[in-house]
């Protein structure tokens, strides 16, 4: 795989030796520690890696296999004019999740940084609008949380009670026997 | 705001702010005609410039990714119609083959075919829609009505293939629901021959009319660089002067067997973006004769047990197609990916559409992460529009083709 070789060579520009890589199936992840998160991406984007194709989070709270943080961050690069992928992973930790923003390297970090927040709580330091971008202000909690439960409900508006239609049909038949 | 933000309104701001003037805010959405969906944007005029815009989304999010962790693998396929509602077989073409990559399985060489016929006619009704529904927008009724009409004889097509329009369902893991009808091949001569002849009047009706130009040259530029960094993917890349296609550059199904052509622009503007649209439906025209041509005989659907439902007749009538039913139908067995995690990428009617799926070997996926395509194109929207006037922010919106299911999940 190509992007051994350039991982190996980022690895060193980080002064990191080992670092572990996940397949992605399509594409294999370098997992970076979160420290090195900002200089890893920097140091792909000096390589001529233009692009932020993707940036996503998952949850690994309730995984089976041990993974060393509980949220991780993934982002895709991609290079012209070969088209050449590149993949960061970076594992942070359940308490006070955080990441050096990318928005001073890539314009489309900004949104996927809020989304990364709105749905994960990961923080995003030198984000300069870390605000939600999917839920509404004023939501409690972050939905893609794996503690967050899938039917909580937050309504803007009070909920309309239920119509007891049995009531409705009993009242009918009433009125409609004193009718005849 | 950024650099290239405060670089673009030169003397605007100074100016009012000069004479004490303030700027006019104006919303428009979420409920908005011109909206395509539910989105805001809060603009903010001067005169008629645009000088500061927010893009407010998320009207339209029902917590898809949510939701899938809760379903079965085969349960999630139907929410992927309602992703991108317009071309809604690249949905279930991408999700069921990031699946399949997590698996280990590949469709029989008929299914890929299959799939890549019907996706690249998922492909043709998104831009007859997005082009149609601009040109209304500029006040060209005639060419929407063209467009409409030819959409609707690929909607029949589809209909009569899966037998739905929009919210098809149309894959499984492993396979699809149905096989093409027998007389497909004549169906879609037919329809293509239609589609030709609505675009080669609405070629005549817009590509050289003088308001259409006027509306569409040089408004809403995205240059390269810019583009770029916006991880812009698809026909606003393309605009842009990049010839990133994912079916070109990282090849699924039988892409790599096909020989098309991927258009490119130079300046990045509407006009280039409505020019790439019109080539690509091309391409796709030329894409479906050369797969139907290639198209072998043989099966549609993997022959693993593991994943696919036996045949009925064989469930009636001997006990191991029935145990076989039972174990994927049961909760708790079902189809079981290996735990691990893939990333695939296709190419979408709006550019590079991701599905990164996690498997901890369960019968429910437990992380279903969708890049979508639209979600870079609008973070770059507030850039786009900044120093237009406002009633070019319609185009410009239509240009991106905004699809708020999508965008919002």
């Amino acid at each position: 795989m190509s992007e051994s070789a350039l991982y190996q060579k980022l690895a060193s520009s980080l002064g990191l030796e080992g670092l572990p890589e996940e397949s992605l199936g399509t594409v294999s992840a370098l997992v970076v520690p979160a420290a090195s998160w900002h200089a890893a991406a920097l140091w792909l984007k000096q390589q001529g890696f233009s692009m932020l194709i993707e940036l996503g989070a998952a949850d690994y709270s309730k995984h089976p296999l041990p993974h060393p943080g509980r949220y991780a961050v993934a982002a895709h690069f991609m290079a012209l004019p070969g088209f050449e992928r590149a993949c960061l992973k970076a594992y942070v930790p359940a308490e006070s999740p955080a990441l050096q923003s990318l928005c001073g390297l890539y314009a489309a970090a900004n949104w996927y940084e809020r989304e990364a927040w709105d749905m994960f709580g990961i923080d995003f330091p030198g984000h300069p609008e870390l605000k939600r971008i999917l839920m509404y202000e004023g939501f409690e909690g972050h939905p893609l949380r794996k503690d967050y439960p899938l039917g909580r409900m937050q309504p803007l508006i009070p909920m309309r009670e239920a119509v007891d239609y049995e009531a409705v049909r009993q009242a009918a038949r009433r009125a409609g026997q004193g009718g005849a | 705001m950024s650099m290239h933000i405060e670089q673009k309104l030169p003397s605007y701001r100074s100016e009012s702010k000069a004479m004490g003037l303030e700027p006019m805010a104006i919303n428009l959405g979420p409920s908005h005609p011109a909206m395509h969906g539910t989105i805001r944007i809060k603009a903010h005029l001067e005169g008629e410039t645009i000088v500061f815009a927010d893009v407010e989304m998320g009207y339209l999010h029902r917590g898809f990714e949510k939701t899938a962790e809760a379903k079965t693998w085969n349960q999630v396929v139907p929410y992927t119609d309602r992703l991108n509602y317009v071309s809604p077989i690249i949905n279930n073409v991408g999700y069921a083959l990031a699946v399949e990559k997590l698996i280990g399985i590949q469709v029989p060489e008929r299914g890929q075919y299959v799939r890549l016929i019907m996706s690249e006619i998922s492909r043709i009704t998104d831009h007859l829609t997005c082009i149609g529904a601009s040109a209304m927008e500029l006040g060209a009724f005639t060419a929407f009505l063209y467009f409409i009409k030819a959409r609707e004889y690929f909607w029949q097509l589809v209909e009569e293939v899966t037998g739905a329009r929009l919210t098809i369902s149309y894959t499984r893991v492993g396979g699809i629901t149905r096989d093409l009808t027998p007389d497909f091949r004549e169906r879609f001569a037919f329809c293509a021959a239609e589609l030709e002849k609505s675009m080669a009047e609405v070629d005549g009706l817009l590509s050289r009319n003088r308001i259409f130009l006027d509306r569409m040259d040089g408004v809403g530029v995205m240059d390269r660089e810019r583009s770029l960094s916006y991880g812009f993917t698809g026909p606003l890349l393309r605009a842009a002067g990049v010839a990133y296609d994912v079916r070109k550059a990282f090849p699924y199904l039988v892409y790599d067997r096909l020989d098309f052509e991927v258009p490119t622009g130079s300046k990045g503007d509407n006009l280039d973006r409505y020019h790439v649209r019109m080539e690509e439906m091309r391409q796709s025209l030329a894409m479906i004769r050369q797969a139907l041509q290639q198209i072998p005989e043989g099966p549609i659907n993997v022959a693993d047990p593991r994943v696919m439902l036996p045949d009925k007749q064989a469930v009636y009538t001997n006990i191991e197609a029935l145990m076989n039913h039972f174990k994927l139908i049961m909760p708790g067995h079902g189809i079981r990916p290996p735990a691990g995690e893939v990333y695939f990428p296709v190419e979408g009617g709006n550019g590079e559409l991701g599905f990164w799926v996690i498997s901890d070997g369960s019968d429910r996926p437990y992380r279903v992460r969708v890049r979508p395509p639209c979600f870079p194109l609008m973070a770059g929207v507030e850039e786009m529009i900044l120093g237009e006037q406002v009633a070019d922010l319609i185009p410009i919106f239509g240009a991106i083709n905004m699809i708020a299911g999508e965008l919002d999940r």
